[in-house]
């Protein structure tokens, strides 16, 4: 039984992905979307809090958004991997339930 | 009915600033028809919707507050309060209103509805849901 | 695997409906269900249509009225949140006095019961908001 997360916000606008951190469980996965992306970036302040997670629970950003706001791949953090739509749905449909931290 | 699935409301969101807090009651007020095991967790800027003392007067918006404590009525007794969030905004549970339902299986006993949960506690009514919608 | 989808957010201020947009239309390329889409909160307002957008910008509530079709997802609009925002059907028009309707094509407009009933019908309930 596993939950996938998505995180929409900026961590640098609200608290969401600092939440979800803080309440997602070993063998959960988050996917940054839309402004979330930005949760994926290396030499943040919340980069370590993210790095942390990364070794028990799994971190993707939807490579579209992504690449909308032109973040390149090296610029993300180790562990954290991009996904498409089509991994978005996968993602969906492997865990058993999605919960939007808004 | 034949398929009961435990929902989660989460509210996340402080009460008046956006509708969140409002439209996501009126979700779990038609819910409740529904006869699905229902909870509500309060958590982040959501603990400030359950606050004591609302008075929207002077903004002219239905103070929607008291609506928490009819929710009883409707068999909705689980309302989690996550305990870390309260502390970070300095809050207390006087400073909450009381939410209380009828235990049916108890006499008709009156008990309290809103159960203060450590953060970890909630993580882990989190994850024993079957739909998680959030405001 | 059957899949709901909820939108919260107005088209073109914010990225949800867009994001909901590709994520139902990979789902069913993917050969899962999309039974429902349930608009709330300023959600609703993607399903007026008369809307304008430029010519060069994508028509968000027209591509959700053609998958609907296409695919048969049923697009449910909150009626409360829609009352509040001036989303109208013709009986609702009628019904509240107002001289016009303005619900797209493929949208109908229904109580929040049928948010509820796709959390139970479907197996999975994936959220697009603020």
């Amino acid at each position: 039984m596993s939950t996938l997360h998505t995180v929409n916000k900026s961590p640098f606008a609200t608290g969401a992905l600092v939440s979800c951190l803080d309440h997602c469980k070993d063998g959960d996965a988050i996917l940054m979307i839309e402004d979330g992306v930005y949760g994926g970036l290396t030499g943040t302040t919340v980069a370590d809090r993210v790095q942390q997670k990364a070794g028990s629970v799994a971190i993707f950003v939807l490579s579209p958004d992504a690449d909308a706001r032109g973040l390149a791949t090296d610029r993300l953090l180790a562990g954290v991997n991009g996904v498409d739509y089509d991994g978005f749905v996968d993602l969906v449909a492997d865990h058993d339930r999605t919960q939007a931290w808004l | 009915m034949s398929e009961v699935k435990k929902f989660l409301y989460v509210n996340r969101k402080a009460p008046y600033g956006t509708i969140y807090a409002l439209e996501a009651l009126e979700v779990v007020l038609i819910g409740a028809a529904f006869d699905q095991d229902v909870s509500l967790a309060f958590l982040d800027d959501g603990v400030f919707q359950l606050t004591k003392g609302q008075n929207t007067d002077g903004i002219g918006v239905k103070n929607f507050s008291p609506t928490f404590r009819a929710l009883g009525d409707y068999e909705v007794t689980k309302l989690f309060v996550e305990q870390e969030s309260l502390d970070e905004r300095g809050l207390t549970t006087d400073d909450l209103q009381e939410v209380t339902y009828e235990d049916e299986d108890d006499d008709w006993a009156e008990k309290p509805s809103i159960r203060v949960v450590s953060r970890a506690e909630m993580a882990d009514i989190m994850a024993n849901q079957d739909v998680v919608l959030s405001f | 695997m059957k899949f709901g989808v909820v939108i919260s957010e107005g088209p073109y201020t914010h990225q949800a409906a867009d994001s909901a947009f590709h994520f139902v239309k990979s789902a069913i390329a993917k050969g899962h269900e999309v039974p429902r889409v349930f608009f709330y909160h300023d959600g609703v307002n993607v399903a007026t249509r008369l809307s304008v957008p430029p010519q060069d910008e994508r028509n968000i509530q027209e591509n959700w009225s053609a998958l609907a079709k296409e695919h048969g997802v049923d697009l449910v609009v909150c009626i409360a949140a829609a009352q509040r925002r001036g989303i109208l059907d013709d009986n609702e028009a009628k019904r509240q006095g107002k001289d016009a309707s303005n619900i797209a094509e493929g949208f109908r407009i229904s109580g929040l019961g049928q948010l509820i009933e796709m959390g139970i019908q479907t197996d999975r309930l994936v959220t697009f908001g603020d």
